[in-house]
């Protein structure tokens, strides 16, 4: 059985705002069948009752710092990587379609 | 179309659900040290990790974990022991990492209330519990510039700007259980939920609680169904940024709501945008293509797990709690319940009780925080807790004026005199040279020349018409600038014209 539909694969691209056109669409409903295939094996051999499931690779717990002021980056850093700026801000695409 | 809201009330049942973001007062951001001082230049606060740059790794801050506790605490909910932060994946310019660090279905705080005050008809207050779902901490995001549309709309708009000093600032959410049972009165519920969470966060000191600049904002869901039916379909208004607009939003659902019902109509599961200006709100995004936000645990953090000693510590330094605080001094001051959601609404209740507290009388008090004070914050466009006066200045000028040293209106100039941070009560007076002139000798002057220079009045004054003796006193006081004790001068006035009462 299946794992993962092609109908999945295309709704989670969308979400993930990924451009997939129908061929790369079979060949990752594919790959991906055959990886969460694999990871469904787990449950076949481990008892997970009483087990609570792991967070982190690293068991570690309350990693806090204090509530210190740290110097910022400085704006023109700041907005060098960006592909555009306008009066020391991002300046983006527009946000809605028209009829929205 | 609409139902007016008294008539619809009569026909429905309304559900309430109220969804409350507040951002922590902390000096530096949730996961990074950026500070989060309101105001700075755009894009001045902000580095690798909360502009989301590859490779920058988040710590969480532990004061903000605290603040949260206390919230939850302050809201009588459970603690959890062990939670984690979660991804919320969306892509909007306003979060530069195209995901929201949030708390998804472990949150810090659960299963709490909040009871509320709303008062009747007839003046007397009736309590309403406001059942609590959850509180759980995330962070908020930046700030959009929407350009080349009207009045800066993002409909229409041809791009935006983004500022991000906000984004990574600690938010915690706090949401409702569903309100069953507020019958005739929803919106004025609704209002004293958010006025009273809002006095409940003020006095935990874990944010400056400032509606107008964002640091408290409000969704507010509504439902309409007949008596004995289902819950109806609930439409969610965004935006609602001050107390009234919580109370106008809430009423201005239930009248559309009502209408589209009675009609027969469906009512739309969707998101509003609720407009300060008009008091309505037009229709957003539609519920029924809900983002799916592809939650999962935020592998970059590692989970948190407050160590039940520390909560336990945390409980019991918390603040005496508003209602409680109200209660006692409705008490202690014999204040009726009108005076004391005068208070409340001017929010000078705590500050009234401080005052009493310094030792002022409660009458004093409460005509110096609800008259002039209040008055001057108003003016200034501040809230009276931010006036540079503390209760215990308050309390120390009404002793000046109780021992005798200080007239009403001195009293006043002193007042303003601390307000414009000239230092302390007895500082004002001695610079500002405003102790009241009880030397009779040195008056004496003043009411000749009041005289002198009011020869009519006089004259009617000798002739018996002592009412006229007002116009002498308000020349004296003048001359000696509020100085002189207005019931000397008006003996000292009598004497020297011969007249006795």
């Amino acid at each position: 059985m299946a794992e993962i539909t092609r109908a999945e694969v295309a709704h989670l691209a969308r979400l993930a705002r990924l451009a997939l056109d129908d061929s790369e669409l079979d060949r990752l409903a594919s790959q991906l069948d055959v990886i969460l295939g694999a990871v469904a094996k787990i449950g076949e051999v481990s008892d997970a009752e009483g087990v609570t499931p792991m967070t982190h690779a690293v068991p570690l717990e309350n990693v806090m710092r204090p509530d210190v002021v740290v110097t910022s980056l400085p704006r023109d850093d700041v907005l060098a990587g960006a592909p555009a700026a306008e009066d020391g801000r991002f300046r983006v695409p527009r946000i809605l379609d028209d009829e929205t | 179309m609409t139902v007016p809201y008294a008539e619809a009330l009569q026909e429905f049942e309304p559900v309430i659900g109220l969804e409350t973001h507040v951002e922590l007062g902390t000096a530096s951001k949730m996961f990074c040290g950026c500070d989060t001082t309101f105001g700075a230049d755009p894009n001045t606060h902000t580095c690798p990790v909360c502009l989301g740059l590859p490779g920058a790794l988040p710590v969480v801050n532990e004061k903000a974990i605290e603040s949260t506790i206390r919230i939850g605490l302050a809201l009588h909910c459970d603690i959890a022991t062990w939670c984690r932060f979660a991804r919320k994946n969306y892509f909007y310019p306003d979060m530069p990492k195209n995901f929201q660090t949030s708390q998804y279905d472990e949150p810090l705080c659960t299963d709490g209330y909040l009871d509320v005050e709303v008062s009747n008809a007839d003046g007397t207050l009736e309590t309403v519990r406001v059942p609590i779902e959850r509180v759980h901490l995330e962070e908020d995001t930046g700030k959009t510039l929407h350009v080349g549309g009207a009045t800066g709309r993002i409909h229409g708009a041809s791009h935006s700007l983004v500022d991000y000093n906000r984004a990574g600032i600690p938010l915690v959410e706090i949401v409702t259980k569903p309100v069953v049972g507020t019958k005739h009165r929803p919106a004025e519920v609704a209002k004293a939920y958010v006025a009273e969470l809002r006095d409940v966060l003020r006095g935990l000191g874990v944010s400056d609680v400032k509606m107008e600049q964002g640091s408290l904002r409000c969704d507010v869901n509504v439902s309409l169904n007949k008596p004995g039916d289902d819950w109806g379909t609930r439409s969610e208004t965004k935006n609602v940024n001050s107390l009234r607009s919580v109370e106008r939003a809430v009423r201005s659902e239930v009248e559309r709501q009502a209408a589209r019902l009675r009609q027969g109509e469906r009512i739309v599961q969707e998101t509003r945008h609720f407009h300060e200006d008009t008091g309505l709100s037009t229709s957003g995004r539609s519920k029924e293509e809900a983002t799916d936000y592809r939650y999962f645990p935020e592998p970059d953090l590692v989970p948190v797990a407050p160590d039940t000693d520390w909560v336990a510590e945390l409980k019991a330094a918390l603040p005496e709690a508003p209602s409680v605080r109200r209660r006692r001094l409705i008490e202690q001051l014999a204040l009726s319940a009108l005076d004391a959601e005068a208070m409340t609404n001017a929010g000078v209740l705590d500050l009234v009780l401080a005052t009493v507290d310094a030792g002022a009388p409660a009458a004093e008090a409460r005509n110096w925080w609800l008259g002039h004070l209040a008055q001057t914050a108003n003016s200034s466009g501040v809230e009276p807790a931010e006036l540079s006066i503390t209760p215990a200045q308050v309390a120390r000028v009404v002793g000046l004026v109780a021992g005798g040293s200080l007239t009403a209106g001195l009293a006043r100039q002193v007042v303003d005199g601390v307000l414009a941070g000239e230092g302390e009560p007895e500082a004002v007076v001695a610079t500002r040279g405003l102790a009241v002139v009880s030397d009779e000798g040195a008056l004496a002057t003043a009411v000749d020349e009041a005289i002198a220079a009011d020869a009519d009045a006089a004259d009617k004054i000798r002739a018996g018409k002592v009412q006229a003796v007002g116009a002498l006193v308000g020349r004296v006081m003048k001359a000696t600038r509020g100085q002189a004790d207005a019931s000397v001068v008006r003996r000292l006035l009598l004497e020297r014209l011969g007249v006795t009462e």
